[in-house]
């Protein structure tokens, strides 16, 4: 399915990202990886509760944007669901066992300038291209 | 109430960034990956904004001795690399070359109410509880006698 290219959508709302990971770290000397603040929501070790927040004010991120600009959220994921199930059981699990994802790691990790994020980054980003080539190329899609 | 609110402004901030640049959006995230196919390069536009905006921004806040709301800086203290770390990362890249999701691009794609972004966060819940109780389990097992 072909996408265009938005270069100045995507430096705004990177940029967005920067703000939110530099803000969490001043105010509330986090890093912003969104599988480390969603673990300790839902396997709680003490602090939830500015993780549970946190998570509220992201998932009422469309609606907010849809309220302000009258555009719906465009969502193609024309995938069966078994790849979607099994798609989110990976990352569960990887994310997991890796400490990290895109924010945590690609983001706040790598601006740290942190060895085991430039690692971690390196090895998804790679993983996932090679996952794309082999299910479009190889395999020719699902 | 200020740390809740904080909080929920913060991730608002966030969930807004991703889905202003697209990263919401599963065809787009894995349109970047496919250099030989529908390519979009939006993403690397996405990380490298928000790299240089953090780095920058953390070079200041880190140099305060506190946080505003907190008492110290929670930074990650582990140094070694290892199998969990790029056996899990490696993991993590194909869950998300197959579904085009992200643990930070799914989260906001909830509030669009589809089905598809709901679907991925249970599975990758259940992943999570999945090691994290495996994890639980053995080390209560090594505690025993």
């Amino acid at each position: 399915m072909i996408t265009t290219f938005t270069p100045i959508e995507a430096l705004l709302g990177g940029s967005l990202v920067g703000i939110a990971a530099v803000a969490l770290m001043a105010v509330h000397g986090r890093v912003a990886g969104m599988t480390g603040i969603l673990t300790g929501a839902i396997w709680p070790k003490g602090d939830w509760d500015w993780r549970v927040a946190f998570l509220v004010g992201a998932i009422a991120a469309p609606v907010v944007v849809t309220l302000l600009t009258g555009v719906a959220l465009p969502l193609q994921a024309d995938l069966p669901s078994w790849a979607i199930i099994l798609g989110g059981l990976l990352v569960g699990i990887g994310v997991t066992f890796g400490g990290g994802c895109t924010s945590g790691h690609g983001v706040c990790g790598i601006a740290r300038l942190s060895r085991r994020s430039i690692v971690a980054t390196a090895t998804f980003m790679a993983a996932t291209f090679v996952t794309v080539f082999v299910i479009r190329h190889v395999l020719g899609g699902f | 109430m200020r740390r809740i609110l904080s909080a929920m402004a913060t991730g608002l901030v966030f969930g807004v960034g991703i889905v202003v640049s697209g990263m919401a959006n599963p065809a787009k995230v894995l349109n970047f990956f496919d250099v030989f196919g529908t390519w979009d390069p939006s993403l690397a536009l996405v990380m490298a904004s928000a790299l240089v905006v953090t780095f920058l921004g953390y070079k200041v806040v880190l140099q305060r001795p506190t946080p505003v709301l907190e008492r110290t800086f929670h930074l990650p203290a582990k140094r070694q690399l290892g199998l969990p770390l790029i056996g899990g990362s490696a993991l993590f890249g194909v869950g998300w070359g197959i579904a085009g999701f992200c643990p930070g691009g799914a989260i906001p794609a909830l509030g669009s109410g589809q089905s598809s972004p709901i679907t991925f966060v249970c599975a990758m819940i259940a992943g999570i509880l999945l090691v994290n109780g495996l994890g639980a389990l053995s080390a209560r097992r090594r505690a025993l006698p």
